[in-house]
């Protein structure tokens, strides 16, 4: 028995640890999670890969966090059903926790298409430390040469990079005609690809891979892939990096509803009372389309989880929203891509760039209204905050608009009232 | 907790407060050898912005709720819930930027030669932080207020 029940040591999952200590200082908690090693940096997996970070590094947390929040952690612990009525959770050793207030921070899982010869030895999904820990040792066991990555978004650029950095042949392959097209608009994205091209990795765009191929010498071990349009590349390895989609399999079928991830209310709380989700799991607000969709970013579960354990807690907070919104640091080119960075044809939209592409620079804001409702910043990205915060806040930006983009763009370009309400002067 | 506030009307905008943050930081805390020698190269953690007449400088707030420490994708961004400052550790700090993406001051600098965030950590150890102590005409003053 526990008071709080939490599903998931993630970013959601731990964030709502210090959600509910902020009310309840007292109330019991037990986090559960099915993996070996809690309060890891997800997103730094590559870096575990590259070698760039070791598991020490990984970790988000200080080894007094659970002690000093009071709470059990209880790893490697895989809960398979959940009984709503009975407020229990149900592990797979037979033993029931019983709770009172229940997280769903389950986060996602990856997005594996049918491919032929996905079965074979050396295919590997990337969104785990797990994972990365099988992918590294496999590299270093078959002293692999090369890989075949599938997806060019967030996961498959950042795999790549790892990879390329290990000293292996890198060819990303990407459905859509551009790399990053989830953030990027095309300008943006060939950019990129440039500078990732340059550092030797290759690029197949606008195709799938249709077949895992065997090596001539081995049947079940990877060899290569063929493409849809017909070209063979040859690889040692191939990670499947298309995406995550809500591990939502714990409530599937139950009064909690769903829709591609579940659905929550602004306190982070689902269809069934007690029961909060939150994290890539749940559906969370998007302030700029003025809805609810899957966000699976790592700010945000933070942010989300937070909420969450507070109201479990008893207070009434409610969740701001977040959007699309991501820094990318890899190939040495930052990005930063927020809201509706590459929207559709739309009268209503203003876009303004500025872009100096000898120095690989390129600037785009989105507004509407004059507010700004999505931007676009590569190998320019210092300023990116102030801007984020005139989109969140939907400043109405008319009066200095020309200056948005100036290089020397800053405080001093915007209204004393908004300087001294920030505290930027006195 | 003890801030840094600037005085808009008393900034000329001379960027000494700059320098003085930038050797503060350094390994030789001298500035020629700062500016010259040091590789990496120190950064200043304080921004001169101007927009003529217009001048003061900034550096990070310490925010209360800081965007920041919940955004950081690796923990080395923490609000020291004891003296209210917003720490980064360097060795923690993998450059991923998303500080950077959040900060409505934009107040984070990034350290392009060592892959990792800089930022204001209110000089330790000096009894006034440096960019205060050296502000020929007192346009930052160190003091107590409402976190």
């Amino acid at each position: 028995m526990a008071k709080y029940v939490i599903v998931g040591a993630s970013a959601a999952g731990i964030a709502a640890v210090g959600g509910i200590r902020k009310v309840d200082p007292d109330g019991a908690i037990m986090v559960i999670t099915e993996e070996a090693c809690a309060d890891y940096s997800r997103p730094m997996i590559s870096d575990l890969v590259s070698g760039k970070a070791d598991l020490l590094k990984m970790k988000c947390k200080t080894e007094d966090f659970w002690k000093d929040n009071k709470a059990e952690l209880r790893l490697g612990k895989k809960v398979v059903s959940i009984d709503l009525a009975g407020k229990t959770v149900n592990f797979e050793d037979g033993e029931k926790v019983a709770y009172e207030k229940l997280l769903l921070a389950t986060g996602g899982k990856p997005f594996v298409p049918k491919m032929e010869g996905q079965e074979k030895d050396g295919v590997f999904t990337f969104t785990n430390i797990a994972e990365a820990q099988r992918l590294a040792a496999k590299i270093d066991s078959i002293q692999a040469k090369s890989a075949v990555v599938i997806g060019a978004g967030l996961i498959g650029i950042s795999v790549a990079e790892a990879l390329m950095k290990r000293g292996l042949k890198v060819t990303v392959v990407e459905l859509q005609e551009k790399i990053l097209s989830l953030l990027l608009d095309a300008k943006a994205s060939d950019i990129v690809e440039a500078v990732i091209r340059k550092t030797g990795v290759n690029f197949a765009t606008g195709q799938s891979v249709q077949k895992i191929i065997s090596r001539p010498e081995n049947d079940g071990a990877v060899g290569g892939v063929i493409l849809t349009k017909g070209d063979q590349v040859p690889c040692d390895l191939v990670i499947v990096a298309i995406g995550v989609i809500p591990r939502t399999e714990l409530v599937v079928g139950t009064n909690v509803k769903i829709n591609r991830g579940i659905i929550v209310d602004n306190f982070m709380q689902t269809s069934v009372p007690d029961v909060y989700a939150s994290g890539d799991v749940a559906e969370t607000f998007d302030f700029i389309l003025n809805q609810s969709r899957s966000l699976p970013l790592w700010p945000l579960a933070v942010l989300e989880g937070r909420v969450a354990g507070a109201n479990m807690a008893g207070a009434k907070t409610s969740y701001e929203g977040g959007t699309n919104m991501s820094s990318l640091k890899y190939f040495g080119i930052p990005i930063v891509s927020i809201g509706l960075a590459n929207p559709k044809e739309d009268p209503t939209l203003e876009i303004i760039v500025k872009q100096d592409l000898e120095h690989n620079v390129y600037k785009k804001l989105v507004l509407r209204n004059n507010v700004i409702v999505g931007m676009t910043l590569v190998n320019c990205i210092e300023r990116a905050g102030i801007l984020f915060n005139l989109l969140k806040d939907k400043v109405n930006v008319k009066k200095f608009k020309q200056d948005l983009l100036r290089d020397d763009f800053g405080w001093a370009m915007l209204p004393v009232t908004m300087q001294r309400k920030m505290g930027v002067i006195q | 907790m003890k801030k840094i506030i600037a005085k808009q009307e008393a900034c000329m905008g001379c960027g000494i407060c700059e320098v003085y943050c930038t050797a503060a930081h350094s390994k030789s805390k001298d500035i020629v050898k700062a500016y010259n020698n040091e590789k990496p190269k120190p950064i200043s953690r304080i921004r001169r912005e101007v927009n003529k007449p217009v001048s003061f400088a900034i550096q990070c707030r310490h925010c209360e709720d800081a965007p920041c420490v919940a955004a950081c994708l690796s923990g080395a961004m923490q609000k020291d819930q004891k003296t209210g400052e917003v720490t980064h550790n360097k060795e923690k700090c993998i450059g991923c930027w998303t500080c950077v993406m959040v900060c409505p001051y934009g107040a984070l600098v990034m350290d392009k030669e060592g892959h990792v965030v800089a930022k204001c950590d209110l000089c330790q150890g000096l009894t006034e932080p440096a960019c205060v102590a050296n502000c020929p005409n007192q346009a930052l003053v160190f003091k107590e207020v409402k976190p």
